[in-house]
């Protein structure tokens, strides 16, 4: 069994930890809270000469990935932190980094977007970009921040893949809170990320390749967008098979979904981070209560394993699935992917949507247990599952 | 059952709160406990009132919401009585330590506590400044914290207290700090 040290940090310390032993060769970032002792604490590693990171100082976010997309399309390994404003305002550079199909890891300290202004926990920030094709992987825990990071490296710079990923952790409840962790050694995590090396380059100058080249009408803007179409959807085995030897490696279970208690749950919530284990912690007591309640967390969203969720759900009595962002659409943004990925089904599957914890408004348990209570009634045919719901307003 | 001990800090910014919530937890961590350390974030400025989070449970903590109902309260500033409900959601057999030179009866007496909820005194700026020569109350609070609770070992707190100063200071400053923890310790009163 491979030897871990444990540790008393933060999640945005093991990020930039985990950073530090993928050694990058690019970092190009600009602090944004809570995301800033990232960047601050890699910026000290790489003072220290712990690592051998060119580390660009830009003067903003779209500055920080254009610096980005030009390093990773030179051939480097390339790392980079952000949320709310900072990530809206990469938004055009997003979009180009994912379709030169640039092997870039950014961490995303999910935050709200003004306004009003607030700088707590909500996932408006990432479900904004999550049609720009890269993939995203969320964590409830510092820990799950940790090596989510470490394996988006691997899954990022897999031949089937070469797409960008998005670590996302919640700002201030996991950036900023003390956790019990346990971390790898360098050696470790150095031979599980491997060596990068770039295909189509462009400093390899004796075979010379140029990107983003114009593909207007008649060009082939259209079957550009179709591969990307299938190396995001061939990117779930990825996703799948790094996450198992990882599992594997360090003793620490990897699912795109996590469920608990899913196997014979008659109702259950589905949701995203931090809230998985408050939504545990309350279906634990449920449980010894002999209620037959489970919890289903989505671990990756881009891609989304709508197969997997399906065969999750399929058989329960009622469903909650909680967003922690808006749409404005039928629904938040899980919502609707759950949904869809239920359409299918031959049986329908009782949903009912809660927005929840926009702005960081605190998830309390009470909060949980209502949902809970809810499915119930839609369970026993008590209530109609049905309008989206705020949770917890005052 | 697993035995979840819930921590609640009220501070103003400067007075080491954070700090103090951090190093209970590394303390538990230590013993192979698990824990949370959390501070809650608002606008930053030296002086404003400031709360913080520890959690220490002998199993796997998945809760992140914030404390509600505390076990223990430690309220660094007195000043903070008049104008934040300190005892809020405190359990029924909650404990409530105050850095304050009055007496702890008188202090019980005024805010109006339950019988059964104990509240501790002790003048932790008072022993800071004879001691560490600096009104920073969080070290001896601590003391009177563990004192009063024992949630978590002394000397193991005192070994962790030591690594951490060693980094920064010389051994004159880590004697300082063990003198405040143990006269807050034997000062501590308890009504």
């Amino acid at each position: 069994m491979l030897q871990q040290k444990t540790v008393a940090s933060t999640g945005n310390s093991l990020v930039a930890e985990a950073m530090r032993q993928c050694a990058p060769d690019v970092m190009a970032a600009y602090p944004i809270t809570p995301q800033t002792t990232i960047v601050e604490e890699y910026a000290k590693f790489v003072a220290d000469g712990r690592v051998h990171t060119e580390y660009v100082t830009v003067e903003s976010e779209h500055s920080a990935m254009s610096a980005c997309v030009g390093a990773s399309a030179a051939g480097a390994r390339v790392m980079t932190a952000t949320c709310s404003q900072g990530l809206a305002f990469m938004w055009e550079q997003l979009y180009i980094a994912a379709g030169l199909r640039l092997p870039i890891v950014m961490a995303n300290a999910n935050r709200a977007l003004a306004a009003p202004i607030n700088i707590h926990c909500d996932h408006s920030d990432v479900m904004g970009c999550r049609d720009s094709g890269w993939l995203i992987l969320f964590a409830e825990t510092a820990q799950e921040a940790y090596d989510n990071t470490i394996m988006a490296t691997r899954i990022a710079e897999h031949p089937d893949v070469l797409l960008p990923v998005m670590t996302c952790l919640d700002g201030f409840i996991t950036t900023h809170s003390i956790d019990r962790a346990q971390v790898m050694d360098d050696e470790t995590v150095k031979g599980f990320v491997g060596e990068y090396r770039a295909t189509n380059m462009l400093l390899d100058t004796d075979n010379p390749v140029s990107h983003g080249n114009f593909a207007g009408l008649g060009g082939t803007y259209f079957e550009f967008k179709k591969q990307h179409r299938q190396a995001m959807n061939g990117a779930l085995k990825v996703v799948k098979e790094v996450g198992a030897e990882f599992a594997e490696l360090s003793g620490r279970p990897f699912g795109v979904i996590e469920g608990w208690g899913m196997e014979d749950a008659e109702t259950a919530i589905v949701c995203i981070g931090s809230t998985a284990g408050n939504a545990r912690h309350v279906a634990r007591e449920l449980r010894a209560k002999g209620e037959k309640v489970g919890v289903l967390k989505v671990r990756c969203f881009r891609p989304f394993p709508a197969a997997d969720i399906a065969a999750a759900l399929k058989r329960l009595k009622a469903v909650a699935v909680l967003d922690r962002s808006e749409s404005f659409g039928e629904g938040g943004p899980l919502f609707l992917e759950v949904r869809s990925a239920l359409y299918d089904l031959e049986t329908r599957v009782p949903l009912v949507n809660y927005i929840y914890g926009l702005g960081g408004a605190d998830v309390r348990l009470e909060l949980i247990e209502r949902v809970f209570s809810d499915l119930s009634d839609i369970a026993a045919g008590n209530a109609a599952p049905g309008a989206l719901q705020y949770l917890g307003t005052r | 059952m697993p035995k979840l001990t819930e921590i609640r800090w009220h501070a103003r910014a400067g007075q080491g709160a954070v700090t103090a919530a951090k190093v209970v937890a590394e303390t538990a961590l230590s013993a192979d406990q698990f824990m949370q350390a959390m501070p809650e974030y608002g606008p930053e400025r030296m002086g404003a009132p400031i709360k913080a989070f520890t959690r220490i449970c002998d199993e796997p903590i998945e809760i992140h919401n914030n404390i509600e109902f505390p076990d223990i309260v430690v309220v660094l500033d007195e000043s903070l009585l008049d104008i934040v409900d300190v005892t809020e959601g405190m359990k029924a057999d909650g404990t409530l330590i105050i850095n304050t030179c009055s007496p702890a009866a008188a202090v019980k007496q005024a805010l109006g506590v339950a019988e059964a909820q104990r509240v501790a005194c002790v003048d932790a700026s008072g022993i800071a400044l004879d001691t560490i020569k600096r009104d920073i109350p969080n070290t001896p609070i601590v003391g009177a914290m563990i004192e009063v609770t024992g949630v978590i070992d002394m000397e193991s707190f005192k070994g962790l207290l030591a690594k951490n100063l060693g980094k920064k200071f010389g051994q004159e400053m880590i004697d300082a700090n063990f003198a405040a923890v143990d006269r807050a310790a034997q000062e501590v009163t308890v009504a």
